[in-house]
């Protein structure tokens, strides 16, 4: 099973990401699943400023999408994005999660379910409470969990919230989180 | 062998016990309720009954199980937390007014319509339809069939009671769906609830229908059925496009969801697309 990496981000996310996106190695053979609270206008263009950023493809998850590897797949806005046992993608219209849809939670837990030992789960920068309890899961299923470090984060209330519940593997300054993973991988 | 029957076969690959007990407890509702959802998202339900475990101070899905079998109570929650009730009107606006310019002439040369609207839930969707074919002067000879797994949502639509919360967001709805009146024209708003016009239901026949279990019930022209699909496994999706397709009359309509398409199913051929973002297709002559 390829490694998964899920991200969730929020407000401050779009900076966030590109950031983090931009600094992780073309060689790694991962694939990434990233939840960012964005309007449904914002979406594109982002995608295709990413796109020219990164070496990785990215696009927005379509439903029971199979997850390839080096492809970084973003949840749709409105939908919760859910991982299946059989490494494909689902979308859901379900009741909101931390008055959000997609929510963090729903696809760091429904990927620790399936993904176990080879998800590693990171939680950037935002400013409600979405994301801890799922981070919390992936480590109970045994998986690597990653908090932006909440001093320096752009909106310190979601990392520093998943900081109160347990304690992460790793609390990293934004730019430092693409090589943990690159580490990580080459473990 | 069909995927189902393999379902309790030993699999060394996949020894996670709460994925076993999770297909014991869906095997077990289906032989004793007859509601199968073992081809739904597994995801989905996972989260639903995990969600249920917690509430109700329960330890395993085994010890679930147990509450299901016996508790008729139990089992009548538990199947409220499975089914889906997120809805609102005029969900998608573009894709009504897509709907407005693109089906709607052609459904015109028709003598008599015929409408299946599945997984209608509490018929938000079914009233915006019916408000479109008023004002399209085509409602008069339209037939509507509204259907539902889930009986007690069935009786919210056939009321056609809402709260007024969310009825400025239908309104926007409706404005940017192409409406070419006032919604307001539609309901009477009293004691915080709104009340839709009678006329708009009197068409409409809603009823209970299974999509996994049961079968063809008429000839319709449009099969309109938006986010279902999604909560279904690719099995389980491939065999109710097939029973849309069966249903429809030659050249019909099929509506799905805008995140769900019939790209990569057995029925791809059989349908030409008509709005490709919207997701609305016609059936072939064939």
């Amino acid at each position: 099973m390829t490694r998964l990496v899920v991200v969730g981000a929020s407000s401050g996310g779009i900076e966030a990401i590109s950031t983090f996106l931009a600094k992780l190695p073309v060689s790694l053979n991962i694939h990434v699943i990233i939840v960012l609270h964005i309007g449904n206008n914002k979406i594109n263009t982002f995608l295709t400023q990413l796109n020219n950023k990164t070496s990785f493809l990215v696009k927005e998850a379509e439903e029971k999408e199979p997850i390839i590897p080096k492809t970084v797949y973003f949840a749709p806005p409105n939908y919760h994005i859910q991982i299946e046992d059989n490494q494909t993608i689902s979308l859901s219209t379900d009741v909101k999660v931390n008055f959000s849809r997609p929510s963090i939670d729903v696809l760091f837990e429904t990927a620790a379910w399936v993904y176990k030992d080879k998800l590693i789960g990171i939680l950037l920068t935002g400013s409600n409470n979405d994301g801890a309890i799922g981070l919390l899961e992936i480590k109970k299923h045994g998986g690597k969990t990653i908090v932006e470090n909440p001093k320096t984060a752009f909106s310190r209330t979601m990392p520093y919230t998943a900081t109160t519940l347990f304690e992460p593997d790793y609390i990293l300054n934004l730019e430092d989180i693409a090589e943990k993973i690159a580490e990580l991988c080459n473990e | 062998m069909s995927k189902n029957e393999n379902i309790l076969a030993f699999n060394p690959e996949n020894f996670d016990t709460q994925n076993i007990e999770l297909d014991l407890l869906l095997q077990a509702v289906n032989m004793k309720y007859g509601y199968d959802f073992r081809n739904y998202s597994k995801a989905h339900l996972k989260r639903r009954i995990l969600q249920r475990l917690k509430l109700s101070g329960l330890n395993t899905i085994s010890e679930l199980q147990n509450k299901v079998l016996w508790d008729k109570e139990f089992y009548r929650i538990f199947l409220q937390d499975l089914s889906i009730n997120v809805t609102e009107m005029f969900r998608d606006p573009d894709f009504y007014l897509s709907l407005r310019k693109k089906v709607i002439s052609d459904l015109k040369t028709y003598a008599h319509i015929k409408v299946w609207h599945a997984g209608c839930s509490s018929g938000e969707e079914v009233y915006s339809l019916a408000i479109i074919l008023k004002e399209e002067d085509l409602l008069q000879r339209t037939q509507i069939y509204a259907t539902d797994i889930n009986k007690s949502v069935l009786e919210t639509a056939r009321n056609g009671i809402y709260s007024n919360k969310e009825i400025e967001l239908y309104s926007r709805n409706y404005l940017d769906s192409g409406g070419t009146g006032q919604l307001s024209d539609y309901y009477t708003s009293k004691y915080g609830s709104v009340l839709f016009d009678k006329s708009l239901s009197k068409n409409i026949v809603f009823a209970d229908h299974n999509l996994v279990t049961d079968g063809v019930f008429a000839e319709v022209n449009l099969v309109f059925c938006r986010n279902v699909l999604i909560y279904f496994d690719k099995f389980l999706q491939n065999k109710v496009l097939k029973l849309f397709s069966d249903s429809l009359s030659k050249r019909g309509f099929l509506c799905l969801g805008t995140k769900e398409s019939l790209k990569f199913t057995s029925l791809e051929d059989g349908f030409t697309v008509i709005d490709k973002k919207m997701k609305i297709y016609k059936k072939s002559q064939i």
